[in-house]
């Protein structure tokens, strides 16, 4: 803190604590309102922040409940949410280790061997990572089109096929591993090798056990990535048991079938495990990224 | 030692099934596939099994990957832009001929009627005449087994052995229905029949008929068509056109079709414009908010920081569908809780999803929303790097906060944080699920050709004619994503000049 304040510090600090709780009333008010308005009744009332009257009918329906309505009719579930939030987080699990996997492997080959093209590899990598997959829709369709007149299960509307589909994006996550790698010293394998181990072994018993906290990372942003995606999904998943949440949330919410309340029972059940996996994500990427001691 | 044992068998296993893979691709024709996926297993195998390639064998997966699903597609892409693969030209143009070909439709005239009896543990069909006279009989036919000869002969009842007694009633009929679809019934020295429905066995005519050259002829009207190999339809004399088309190359149209055509044109241009706009002033917003606020949380005066750090993150940490979906239910006209708001503060009720530029304003309102706490994160690690005897200086030499910032603050951290802003436009640029749940691109533009909204940007409305609304024109959609790509590719060249003078400045 600067030795020299101005006079009027006292005034500064009260009209910047009452600032910051305007700026967080406004920022955090859309959640708020998002608790309040699934515990509503009914999918149009206008209200309050405090509900005046709580109701369960849409946790009832998020939780895949039919229930009586006042009338004496059915309502049943619109969506089946638990499906969704099943499919994408079975969806997300599969792709990271996936990728995981296969940056990984990648990672060690640009970190630790030597071969032609190295240079050339790395550059067109860095390149091909800049072009959003979100333009190559069209393509990745009739590939999967194809894919899928001979390989069924691999095609258009299964989940296999879109596991496949999310494997292309592993540049970024090559480069985080093969930084890390590099802060590792090469020393270690060497002894091993030297030991009788082949580069496999080396690879498999020595380096990996030291990388734990970078894997965890990538696995976690890829596991992000993968369920919050949703250009590559709405294209390749069509029909509505297969859809991922990121897909699905979006029905609720047609001009003809507005159901308000419903999403909003929906996204907080959904949003919950969502969210504690990224706020969990934020202290491993803090603490993986330095505990490698990744210089500069 | 036990895996050498298993290796080669399973090599030549596994390589027996990508041959059979690649036979199959290249049996219906499609060339370009099986070339890619015979270039793709031969790369594989060379790969892990030659010595010379070892490292390769760990970069394989990684760079199949990215090959697969990031190269080809960019280049596939770019070679569709100048194709009219569309909804309505779908297919080669062998295809769509086979199609036509295979169209038939039954002969009402020489149809006969027809009634299932039981035979033991068989059935029997006999064939009616139009009064109801049995003309002819099969023999027994075991149709419970689900298969059928290919031919089957009846014989006039006389022969055939066989006391024709009750028909089955309708529902046991109907539950043989998938196995005689199958059957072909050939009258002696009549018409091949084949079943027309539940009452009914008819001969089936053709459509079409095959002539040389790849024409086709109607075979009821006696009109020729012949395949158009600009246009990707099969045309006649007078220029009518056949579905389905096929696809053929049209060199440039697609892109003179953006450029040139006056109704394309203001729509696409209008787009562009927005895009870009959209894209400068998320980022222009969303950097005055997070830098503001890296500042101001950077004051030591100020107690509880983690407090209002962590609260003023929270909008990064909700997945983007989920606060993108709030928002649309949020901003409804007529029950969202900020028209609520605003009707009982001010008494007005903007509509946010019908008018353009209520709307532009809202998209911008929560894109800010969604990503300052990333800038606000960005700035807080950036600030550190400033020394703090500059601020004590310039406390002591009596200026203010303002000062400070503009002087000391802004000039420090604006050169690392440009290229990070460069990204922030690109991502922005070709920021889709933003556009595409929220306002879908609506509200819509009025009499254009093709559907475009005032809210859409150059991706969304390139999804839109691939995916969506009339027509579904893949390759217009390509070229349009063509141009995008150079549009990134510009703006990633000028991020790495950026990036890399600013270390070398270092």
């Amino acid at each position: 803190m600067a030795i020299v304040q101005p006079k009027n510090q006292k005034w500064r600090v009260f009209f910047a604590h009452a600032f910051l709780w305007a700026l967080i009333a406004l920022t955090v008010f859309p959640l708020l309102a998002v608790i309040s308005i699934s515990l509503r009744p009914g999918n149009f009332a206008a209200g309050g922040l405090i509900p005046t009257e709580i109701s369960l009918e849409h946790w009832k329906l998020a939780l895949g409940f039919s229930y009586q309505a006042a009338d004496g009719s059915l309502v049943e579930p619109p969506f089946p949410v638990l499906l969704w939030l099943w499919n994408s987080i079975k969806i997300a699990t599969i792709s990271a280790f996936l990728i995981v996997a296969i940056s990984t492997t990648a990672a060690y080959a640009f970190a630790r061997l030597r071969f032609p093209f190295k240079r050339g590899l790395l550059n067109s990598m860095l390149l091909l990572q800049m072009f959003p997959v979100v333009l190559a829709l069209v393509a990745i369709f009739a590939i999967f089109e194809t894919i899928g007149a001979y390989l069924p299960w691999l095609g258009v509307e299964t989940h296999a096929g879109l596991i496949v589909a999310y494997l292309g994006g592993v540049a970024t996550h090559i480069w985080t591993i093969k930084g890390y790698f590099e802060t590792i010293p090469v020393e270690i394998e060497e002894n091993a090798k030297v030991d009788g181990a082949t580069h496999w072994q080396a690879f498999r018993h020595v380096l990996l056990p030291m990388a734990v906290p970078i894997l965890v990372v990538v696995f976690v942003l890829a596991f992000i990535g993968t369920i919050i995606d949703y250009p590559v999904a709405s294209v390749l998943l069509r029909e509505e048991s297969n859809l991922t949440l990121a897909v699905g949330s979006k029905y609720y919410l047609n001009d003809q079938r507005y159901l308000w309340g419903d999403f909003a029972a929906a996204a907080v059940l959904s949003g919950l495990p969502i969210t504690l996996v990224f706020l969990a994500a934020q202290r491993w990427i803090v603490s993986g990224l330095t505990a490698g001691g990744v210089k500069g | 030692m036990n895996a050498t044992f298993l290796k080669w068998p399973l090599v030549a296993g596994i390589a027996a099934a990508c041959l059979w893979l690649v036979m199959a691709i290249m049996s219906t024709g499609q060339m370009a596939w099986g070339i890619g996926a015979l270039v793709l297993f031969a790369s594989a195998f060379w790969v892990y099994l030659s010595r010379a390639s070892f490292a390769y064998r760990y970069l394989f997966p990684g760079i199949a990957g990215m090959v697969l699903f990031v190269a080809f597609p960019l280049v596939y892409t770019f070679q569709l832009g100048f194709t009219n693969y569309s909804s309505t030209n779908l297919l080669t143009e062998e295809r769509s001929r086979a199609y036509l070909l295979d169209q038939s439709e039954f002969d009402e005239e020489e149809a006969l009627g027809y009634s299932l009896h039981p035979d033991g543990k068989e059935f029997r069909l006999v064939l009616r005449n139009a009064d109801g006279e049995p003309v002819w009989v099969t023999g027994p036919l075991a149709l419970r087994s689900g298969k059928m000869p290919p031919l089957i002969t009846p014989h006039p009842p006389a022969q055939a052995s066989f006391a024709i007694g009750e028909p089955l009633p309708l529902r046991d009929l109907l539950s043989h229905r998938q196995v005689l679809q199958q059957l072909h019934v050939h009258i002696p020295n009549g018409p091949e029949l084949h079943y027309a429905g539940v009452r009914e066995f008819a001969p089936v005519n053709r459509l079409w008929k095959s002539m040389p050259d790849g024409l086709v002829q109607e075979v009821a009207t006696g009109v020729v068509y012949s395949p158009n190999r600009d246009t990707g339809f099969f045309e006649n004399a007078a220029g009518e056109r056949l579905q389905p088309g096929f696809k053929v190359g049209i060199g440039w149209k697609n892109y003179a079709r953006l450029f040139g055509d006056p109704d394309f044109r203001g729509p696409f241009i209008a787009i562009f414009i927005w895009t870009v706009v959209f894209a400068g002033l998320t980022v222009v917003f969303t950097t005055a908010v997070g830098m503001a606020l890296a500042v101001l949380l950077n004051w030591e005066g100020l107690r509880g920081r983690t407090v209002y750090r962590t609260l003023l993150f929270l909008p990064y940490a909700v997945p983007g569908f989920i606060s993108i979906l709030v928002f649309k239910g949020l901003f409804n006209q007529n029950f969202g809780e900020i028209n609520a708001i605003l009707d009982a503060l001010f008494g007005i009720k903007p509509a946010w999803f019908a008018d353009p530029l209520l709307a532009k304003v809202m998209i911008l309102i929560v894109n800010t929303w969604l990503g300052y706490p990333y800038i606000m994160i960005l700035c807080s690690g950036l600030l550190k790097s400033i020394p703090a005897d500059l601020y004590e200086a310039s406390a002591l030499a009596g200026a203010g906060p303002l000062t400070n910032f503009f002087k000391i603050t802004m000039p420090q951290i604006i050169k690392p944080l440009t290229p990070l802003l460069i990204s922030a436009f690109a991502f922005n640029f070709n920021n889709f699920v933003l556009i595409a749940l929220l306002t879908d691109g609506r509200p819509d533009f009025l009499n254009t050709k093709l559907p475009a909204g005032q809210t859409d940007i150059l991706v969304s409305y390139t999804y839109r004619i691939a995916f969506r609304d009339s027509g579904q024109d893949f390759g217009l959609a390509a070229a349009i994503s063509t141009l995008i790509f150079i549009l990134v590719a510009l703006l990633s060249i000028v991020n790495l000049r950026l990036t890399r003078s600013n270390e070398e400045r270092k």
